[in-house]
């Protein structure tokens, strides 16, 4: 196998496992505040086809990620109003949320299946990829950049900034929190903005970056993968990050293995690859004792009522 | 003119409470409550649990508001709607329970308490000052989780004095700590108080109030009753006071001395991993308990008596010869299979522990007597039977309750308790183990369940009592034995041992008894 051919496949694996990576960090500010939100894959849905109808119709894909982040984050709202300001279950409302954003997406995008946009964007000139490490580095779409500065903005944001350490402790112990006079549901508002925005984005990633057309059903379960990554993560940005790119290797090793004409497994024993290395390596990760800090936020999931 | 009315000013109590009224659905938690606390006084407010103290120290603190009723601050009107603005008039409040987050550092966590964020060095610098001054140990790095109750404690009082309140509140302060760190505790602040700062304590515990406070407000069911001087007012006053009507004592009758010999639970080289991240390893337990002995187990909370508890009763099994019951090993029996040889638990944990709060009593009556009682025929519940054995329960402890049919979680934490306890006792058990009977009951309610442990005993059984209250221990106990991180010691007969060894050894290496001085 040749350099390029590799360098090929690792520019695949990354812009394969971005919109997984940046659902993903949604999802983990989200949870880290103590909110359960499982309609990350509706979310994703509503982004994609929001992008793709803004930039279908307008033309410029940037106006299409920018409505997609828009378009998660109202989605995510529907959401927060029923489980924070309602008190609602969030694990009936998060699988509500998935199967609506699957309708209504499916709704919306009637129109849009079959076209396609040019959605090509790039930021360093064409000259820098000419050399195989140059577009090892900069041949990549900007969503790609954008998801690792985000990584490292949520890891700091998490572990060093008071607004991250508010928010930590909004999921550690909301009671705690309310009683110190920190305001527990705007604070889960805005992780949840936060996170239908991120998810609408990854969403968008795909409609715009990596297919790029609109069809039914387009994120095909990695809203999913995002949620369960960010369990096996521990809840770690860095570890959700390998986590991400490790289903992204083995998807396209997958491909390429069925491209290869690989007869000796099953296409479908091949097709559920990605999903048991990922879940295995985290699994494995995630059973060594770790840190408190490893560990679940102590509230995720728990309905908030503050005492009137 | 000016220096009139600055005098006038210092001579205003440092808070006033005016008729101040609050109810929630069902119950009034205060009704027309007046008092004040004067500048550097150390002011106690007392009363049984729900009584009302938590309600009063919440809207003082800006957590609730009142329905009625005017606070003054300095003799200025003043509306708390926050804990923001209670802290910003220099109120500081340590909960009872600790509103600290275990993942987080003891830094963390008071960064999170500050209104306008420190940098952290600043921050740690300013707390190792304060640390240093009232000499508290503590370091500021550590997980909370790896704290002991008193250091977390200090944590909450750091926090609060960081703001240089000049009215601190402290609610029901000493309920987790062992004799010396309240030793310890008292000093600091009084050490607070002489520096002009006024503290509201919160408690139940007369003994306390009467060693520490200048004045007292005592509560019973939302109202005022009275208010006095607690140092010239006796122990048995205030409690009588406190609950409306005279105070019972308990009776320990002797057990026959015949019955004595028999061992009728024996534990030997009970080693166990911890149940959770935040939970003890026990590490080599070995007691025997004999037939009519009451066999005391102090300790602070969190240092393996839920453990304990649980390999006792079965949720946890063990190697089959660790645990005896009447000579048969029982370790890796279950906790219906132990219930069938005759040892009955009753865990700490009234609601959703031992009762299941949304099931009625005679239903939770059926969960632990099936077998015991024949409640159950053919795979049928016999439910006359049941209703029979509820009622007489309800009846024979004096449960307060609608009836066999309400739900246990509508029951206060003493009626269920009596009524858990009832239902263990009806089934004769041969040993029984039961976790902290009185904690967080009423006084009245107490008294009944010490007495009927005390009765249990006279008639035979053999039971294992863990208990954080020292003087229930001592006061019901036969033998006393002191568990501190997953360890047991035995200390001897209760008649023999002094509070402040078994308090020494309650601490272990998490107090600091080197710390403390006599006064």
């Amino acid at each position: 196998m040749s350099a390029d051919i590799l360098i090929a496949i690792f520019v695949t694996v990354i812009t394969a496992s971005t919109p997984v990576l940046i659902a993903g960090l949604g999802a983990l500010v989200v949870e880290k505040s103590g909110v359960l939100n499982l309609g990350v894959e509706g979310m994703m849905l509503i982004g994609a086809v929001t992008g793709f109808a803004m930039a279908a119709t307008t033309g410029s894909p940037t106006l299409g990620f920018i409505a997609a982040i828009v378009a998660g984050a109202a989605a995510s709202m529907v959401f927060a109003v029923l489980t924070l300001t309602l008190a609602a279950n969030q694990v009936a409302t998060g699988l509500a949320l998935t199967i609506f954003g699957t309708g209504l997406s499916a709704l919306a995008g009637k129109g849009f299946v079959g076209r396609t946009v040019d959605a090509s964007i790039r930021i360093f000139p064409d000259v820098l990829a000419l050399h195989p490490l140059g577009r090892l580095i900069f041949s990549h779409h900007p969503m790609v950049y954008l998801s690792l500065v985000l990584t490292v903005g949520v890891a700091w944001f998490l572990s060093r900034s008071r607004a991250g350490l508010i928010l930590r402790a909004v999921g550690e112990s909301a009671d705690a929190a309310h009683s110190i006079g920190y305001n527990v549901i705007a604070i889960r508002y805005l992780a949840v903005a936060f996170g239908g925005a991120m998810a609408g984005l990854g969403g968008a990633c795909f409609s715009l970056m990596l297919t790029p057309m609109w069809s039914e059903k387009l994120t095909a379960g990695r809203g999913w993968i995002a949620l369960a990554l960010v369990v096996f993560a521990s809840w770690r940005p860095g570890r959700l990050l390998a986590g991400a790119y490790l289903f992204g290797l083995v998807m396209t090793l997958e491909l390429h293995a069925k491209a290869a004409g690989f007869g000796l497994i099953a296409p479908e024993v091949l097709a559920m690859m990605p999903y048991l290395a990922t879940i295995l390596v985290l699994t494995i990760i995630s059973m060594r004792p770790g840190s408190a800090y490893s560990a679940a936020p102590a509230c995720l999931g728990k309905p908030f009522r503050p005492p009137v | 003119m000016a220096g009139q009315k600055q005098k006038k000013k210092d001579a205003a109590p440092r808070i006033a409470l005016k008729g101040i009224c609050r109810s929630f659905p069902g119950i009034v938690a205060n009704d027309d409550v007046t008092m004040s606390v004067a500048p550097g006084e150390i002011h106690a407010l007392v009363g049984e649990n729900g009584a009302g103290k938590s309600t009063l120290v919440k809207m003082l603190y800006g957590v609730l508001k009142p329905d009625a009723g005017q606070i003054y601050w300095d003799g200025e009107p003043v509306t708390i709607d926050s804990p923001k603005t209670a802290r910003y008039l220099g109120i500081g409040m340590v909960f009872q329970h600790f509103s600290l987050f275990e993942a987080m550092t003891v830094l963390e966590n008071i960064a999170l308490g500050l209104d306008e964020p420190v940098p952290r060095r600043r921050l740690e610098s300013r707390i190792r000052d304060i640390l240093h001054t009232y000499n508290l140990p503590l370091d500021p790095r550590r997980a909370v989780h790896t704290l002991s109750a008193g250091e977390r404690q200090r944590i909450e009082i750091v926090r609060a004095l960081l703001l240089r309140p000049k009215l601190l509140i402290m609610d029901e302060p000493t309920s987790v700590l062992t004799p010396q760190e309240i030793e310890h505790l008292f000093k600091t602040l009084r050490r607070i108080s002489e520096e002009g700062c006024s503290i509201l304590y919160i408690s139940h515990k007369l003994e306390e109030v009467k060693r520490l406070c200048d004045s007292a407000t005592i509560l019973r069911a939302g109202r005022k009753v009275a208010k006095c001087n607690p140092g010239k007012t006796s122990a048995r006053k205030l409690a009588e006071m406190m609950i409306g009507s005279e105070l019972k004592d308990v009776a320990r009758q002797a057990t026959a001395p015949s019955r004595k010999r028999e061992v009728r639970l024996s534990v030997e080289g009970l080693s166990l991993a911890p149940s959770s991240l935040f939970g003890t390893p026990l590490a080599e337990i070995a007691f025997s308990v004999q037939a009519g002995e009451i066999f005391g187990i102090a300790g602070i909370a969190g240092n393996g008596q839920n453990e304990l508890f649980a390999a006792l009763s079965g949720e946890r099994p063990c190697a089959p010869g660790v645990i005896r019951i009447g000579g048969i090993s029982a370790g890796d029996k279950s906790p219906s299979s132990r219930r069938a040889l005759g040892l009955c638990a009753l865990p700490e944990e009234r609601n959703g522990h031992a009762a299941v709060p949304s099931f009625t009593l005679w239903e939770n009556l059926v969960l632990t007597g099936r077998r015991t009682l024949a409640l159950t025929s053919a795979g049928l519940i016999r439910r006359r039977r049941a209703r029979r054995f509820s009622g007489e329960v309800i009846s024979r402890f004096d449960v307060r309750t609608t009836g066999v049919d309400a739900e246990a979680s509508s029951l206060s934490g003493g009626n269920l308790q009596k009524f858990v306890l009832g239902r263990e006792i009806a089934q004769n058990p041969r040993i029984l183990v039961v976790a902290q009977p009185t904690w967080g009951v009423d006084a009245g309610a107490a008294v009944t369940v010490r007495q009927a442990i005390a009765d249990l005993a006279a008639a035979g059984t053999a039971i294992v009592l863990i208990s954080q209250d020292l003087d229930e221990l001592l006061l019901l106990a036969d033998t006393v034995a002191v568990i501190n991180q997953g360890r047991l010691t035995e200390m001897g007969p209760a008649a023999t041992v002094s509070v402040e060894r078994i308090g020494m050894l309650m601490g272990g290496i998490h107090g600091e008894p080197a710390v403390v001085t006599p006064a």
